[in-house]
């Protein structure tokens, strides 16, 4: 077994590991997501730090047993902070032979592999194209491997069971997740009261799970099969109140207390679309709190019934994922000429066209920032970790209200469905939003809906305020009147008001900040949801000695103020993104400052190691 | 208490820039000659359009307006609705923008029952982009972009909306100003989307298209008005009716036929049925029809979606440290 860190000590059969990093892997239908997501809370709980990376096809049933239908969930967990889900997982649970075809090229040498017996059956195998068992052959050498009839152990717990054949072979995740408990020395109890809570009406169906859960770990303590079992320690978090998010929950979290710190109902208009019908699912239960809901009929009524929500003055909300932000575009365009603020959430996934719906990507920044017809900027954030998708949330808000735009929240497929430790903050410590509609002109007084503030922003006049009756349109418009207006020097000047008011923002945004020193031999720059691989990279490399440094980019557009400065003050530049060189191209159009490019397309997140790889490559030419 | 007002209340201080002889200027006219009447203090009175000829109305309106973008003016507009249901809101659009490349929303906003009043100027052209055939254009007619003729197969408006399940369903004409404006005071008195289609001339690009029902020497041949609870009777002399042979119309001489044979109409049937009937009714071989198809009561989709608010505040109380809460959490204390 691998460990992120050398300090492991012997402490009877009972070994202490820093970080552990493992992936349960299985058919679509054998429940993998729900085992990973019970032992990351149950992980999470007893005070290990914990990163998620949930991998599922995009087929709801690709055929039993296939190499397509195969679904995983890596989870990490550590006595430290870490960063991210892990590069390679040290333990794989596959439940069937394809779960080990889909998986084994991710493990390193020495991993601990441990399978469903039961499975490895030739029509399985003949599904998986194995031509032999591997579990018969050398393929797994250099492994450890544990065979562990998963099926058949979980039937002879339920032997006394009411339930089906069938249902009773479906529990059979509940067995390995019990060995995995053992194995890991973690408690059964959270899981036990979540399952008494599920299944609190259903006896049968509680009874069974409970029982073969109890069998897994019980399997693990009576065979000899398993050395030793490892404990990872509390990790040293910050000292509060504690739950996992996903980076979806923490988006609708954050943008429905941006709704109550702004005191103006939340209106989200969407259109289901992997990965971001999450959002959808878990604003639609906040009704309580005043929040409207359209499922639209596509992603184009979506948007538009979010500017309409917008002109009628709530705090507008659409979400998609890549292909729906294009169908958006020109109402998004729409929302930049008629200067209302709305957010636009894009949970980004591999592209183009349909693409990997459920990949993680970040090949849509530059349609971010030029997806629309004509001179069109908006504002872009993006959120950099699961708990930040909350932060950004309000940030977006924020700055959408008092510069009166819309905003663009980049968030992606990695941070959306992967989960960490959130803080839980205190309500009053949340940031104001402060929404000041306007108020019919005082006596002799004219009311211009086109006259604007020290931000540039214009007056947010909502149909229903007596006196304001006025005409907005997508038509250019004549400054300060609003009226249709086709003079040239009026739309230079419309132009130009618009791009001044979006770059202004940048006076209102916090100033770069460098983790390591603010100059060196190399700046590691990036965005999203690649936060954690790249602080991870920056972090070992510093421990080397490297003279790098970590650049984190949450506002996009505009860039904070200082960014082209902080910049210029390293030797190099290395810009690390889920894409072909989209904020590279930026960098280097902008501040004409010279950068290097580490880009992935392959629906993954990066590994720390390919960072850490690119980052000592670029340091060793520096030497040289 | 809604001020009383004047059709120069609603007039804005924009030029109005159709062509000269345009049927929008009627419908404008008679929009504004109504709006008086229908209970709404102006600042709550929204308009909404999307592109093209008839979209660009809300300029000409002393209300609030919003002049959208291509097709989708009914999304807009619900959006609108959604959070302020107390607005009277109007969508004014066209046959190019309402059932070409806006007829999803069109579609999904009626089904949904929006309480909106969507007026749809059918002028059977697209006029603002200069003369291509439209989605109602007759199959076979020679446009700019049908040099040899149409080969789309026209839609009808009126089916369409009966098809999405639309509440209230109505047809009118930009030449009969005391009919339209009915029929516009009508659709603002319904509760849930109420759908306008007004047939109106084009006389650049499409002149006449309506001439056989619109002008005074044929008008009374070639329409009949529909009135709920009565018989169908149309001509001159109002001596010609129309009966109902099995599930064929047709027409029939009042001096052969009795009255008590013809059909009478009814707007309130539950099913639309007999709406739809009436809308295959076309010009030549029978009277065109004018007036409300169907008038039916539904939930609006605006107050079902504040009713789920309600209700959802009533059972559980709003409180953002508790959902934050949600599920397992745990403590982490400082580590001596």
């Amino acid at each position: 077994m691998t460990t992120a860190s050398s300090t492991t000590t012997k402490s009877g059969d009972k070994r202490e590991l820093d970080r552990v990093t493992i992936r349960f892997a299985g058919d679509s239908g054998d429940g993998m997501q729900l085992v990973g997501s019970h032992f990351t809370t149950t992980s999470a709980v007893i005070g290990n730090d914990v990163q998620t990376l949930p991998d599922f096809p995009a087929e709801i049933r690709a055929p039993a047993g296939s190499l397509p239908g195969v679904s995983a969930f890596q989870i990490s967990f550590a006595a430290e902070d870490i960063f991210t889900p892990g590069d390679r997982p040290d333990v794989l649970v596959a439940m069937n032979p394809a779960a080990l075809k889909a998986n084994l090229s991710e493990l390193p040498r020495g991993a601990t592999i441990i399978v469903n017996d039961d499975e490895f059956n030739k029509a399985n195998l003949k599904k998986a194209a194995y031509e032999e068992n591997p579990l018969d052959t050398d393929a797994l050498d250099g492994f450890t491997v544990h065979r562990v009839p998963i099926t058949s152990m979980t039937t002879r717990a339920l032997e006394d069971s009411d339930l089906t054949a069938q249902q009773k072979a479906r529990c059979k995740n509940f067995f390995a997740l019990g060995l995995m408990y053992w194995l890991f020395d973690r408690p059964l109890d959270s899981t036990l009261d979540m399952i008494n809570e599920k299944f609190a009406t259903r006896a049968t169906l509680r009874e069974a799970n409970v029982a073969v859960l109890k069998a897994g770990h019980a399997y693990g303590e009576t065979t000899e099969m398993f050395h030793e079992t490892f404990h990872v320690p509390p990790a040293e978090l910050e000292p509060g109140l504690y739950r996992n998010i996903t980076g979806n929950a923490a988006t609708a979290l954050g943008f429905l207390a941006a709704s109550q710190q702004a005191g103006t109902p939340l209106f989200y208009g969407s259109y289901p679309i992997t990965p971001a019908s999450d959002v959808l699912h878990e604003l639609a239960r906040f009704k309580n709190f005043g929040v409207k809901t359209f499922q639209a009929e596509d992603e184009i009524s979506a948007v538009c019934a979010t500017v309409g929500a917008a002109w009628g003055g709530a705090l507008a909300l659409t979400g998609t994922s890549g292909p729906g932000l294009a169908l958006k575009g020109e109402a998004v365009g729409m929302a930049v000429m008629v200067e209302l603020p709305m957010v636009i959430i894009n949970v980004q996934r591999g592209g183009p066209s349909t693409g990997l719906p459920t990949k993680t990507e970040q090949a849509d920044l530059l349609q971010a920032i030029y997806g629309r017809n004509g001179e069109s900027p908006l504002c872009i954030v993006a959120p950099c970790t699961p708990s930040d998708c909350f932060t950004m949330a309000i940030e977006a808000f924020r700055i959408a209200v008092k510069h009166m735009t819309p905003v663009i929240y980049l968030s992606d497929g990695y941070l959306g469905n992967g989960a960490e430790p959130w803080k839980i903050p205190d309500v009053a410590s949340l940031p104001a939003i402060k929404v000041a509609y306007a108020t019919q002109p005082g006596e002799g007084e004219e009311f211009l809906p086109y006259k604007r503030d020290e931000w540039l922003a214009r007056p947010w006049a909502i149909p229903g305020t007596e006196g304001l009756e006025h005409r907005i349109g997508t038509l250019e418009k004549q400054d300060l009147t609003g009226n249709v207006s086709y003079d040239p020097a009026n739309h230079q000047h419309m132009t130009d008001l618009r791009a001044a008011k979006i770059e202004r923002i940048a006076d209102d945004i916090p100033p770069l900040e460098a983790f390591g020193g603010d100059s060196g031999e190399l700046a590691v720059v990036g965005w999203g949801g690649t936060y954690g691989a790249l602080r991870s990279a920056v972090t070992r490399a510093q421990r080397r000695g490297a003279k790098v440094s970590h650049i984190h980019l949450r506002h996009l557009n505009p860039m904070p103020k200082n960014t082209g400065e902080l910049l210029s003050r390293f030797d190099k530049v290395l810009v690390a993104e889920l894409n072909c060189g989209q904020l590279r191209a930026l960098l280097r159009a902008k501040f004409l400052i010279d950068c290097a490019g580490l880009n992935k397309v392959a629906g993954q997140p990066f590994r720390v190691s390919e960072v850490e790889a690119k980052i000592d490559e670029l340091c060793a030419g520096e030497k040289n | 208490m809604t001020p009383t007002y004047t059709r120069k209340d609603f007039t804005s201080d924009q030029d109005v820039r159709w062509c000269p002889g345009c049927g929008d200027y009627s419908i404008l006219a008679q929009i504004q000659r109504v709006l008086p009447d229908i209970g709404k203090p102006r600042h709550e009175i929204a308009f909404v359009s999307g592109i093209g000829c008839s979209s660009r109305l809300p300029y000409y309106m002393n209300t609030y307006g919003f002049h959208t973008i291509h097709g989708r003016a009914p999304a807009i507009a619900t959006g609108l609705k959604s959070v302020n249901p107390n607005l009277s809101v109007w969508v004014v659009t066209g046959d190019g923008d309402g059932l070409s490349i806006g007829g999803n929303h069109l579609l999904h906003v009626m089904r949904r029952n929006v309480d909106l009043n969507i007026i749809l100027f059918n002028n059977q052209i697209y006029g603002l982009t200069k003369g291509q055939y439209s989605p109602t254009s007759e199959f076979g007619k020679q446009t700019k972009s049908s040099p040899v003729g149409n080969i789309d197969h026209p839609i009808r408006p009126i089916g369409v909306a009966l098809a999405a399940e639309a509440s209230f369903v109505a047809r009118t004409m930009d030449r009969d100003t005391k009919h339209l404006q009915q029929t516009l005071l009508a659709a603002a008195a319904h509760k849930g989307t109420s759908f306008v289609e007004v047939y109106q001339n084009c006389n650049i690009f499409n002149d006449g298209a309506f001439f056989p029902l619109t002008e005074k020497a044929t008008k009374a041949d070639n329409t009949v008005v529909l009135e709920h609870g009565k018989p169908l009777i149309f001509g001159k002399e109002r001596e010609k009716g129309i009966r109902l042979n099995g599930l064929t119309p047709e027409v029939v001489k009042l001096s052969e036929v009795d009255e008590s044979e013809l059909l009478v109409h009814d707007a309130e049937r539950a099913d639309p049925v007999l709406a739809m009937l009436l809308d295959r009714m076309t010009h030549p071989q029978f009277p065109v029809p004018l007036g409300v198809f169907r008038r039916v009561e539904r939930p609006c989709y605006e107050q079902l979606m504040q009713g789920q608010v309600d209700r959802e505040r009533k059972r559980k109380t709003p409180d953002l440290a508790q959902v934050f809460r949600r599920g397992n959490t745990w403590e982490v204390t400082k580590r001596s």
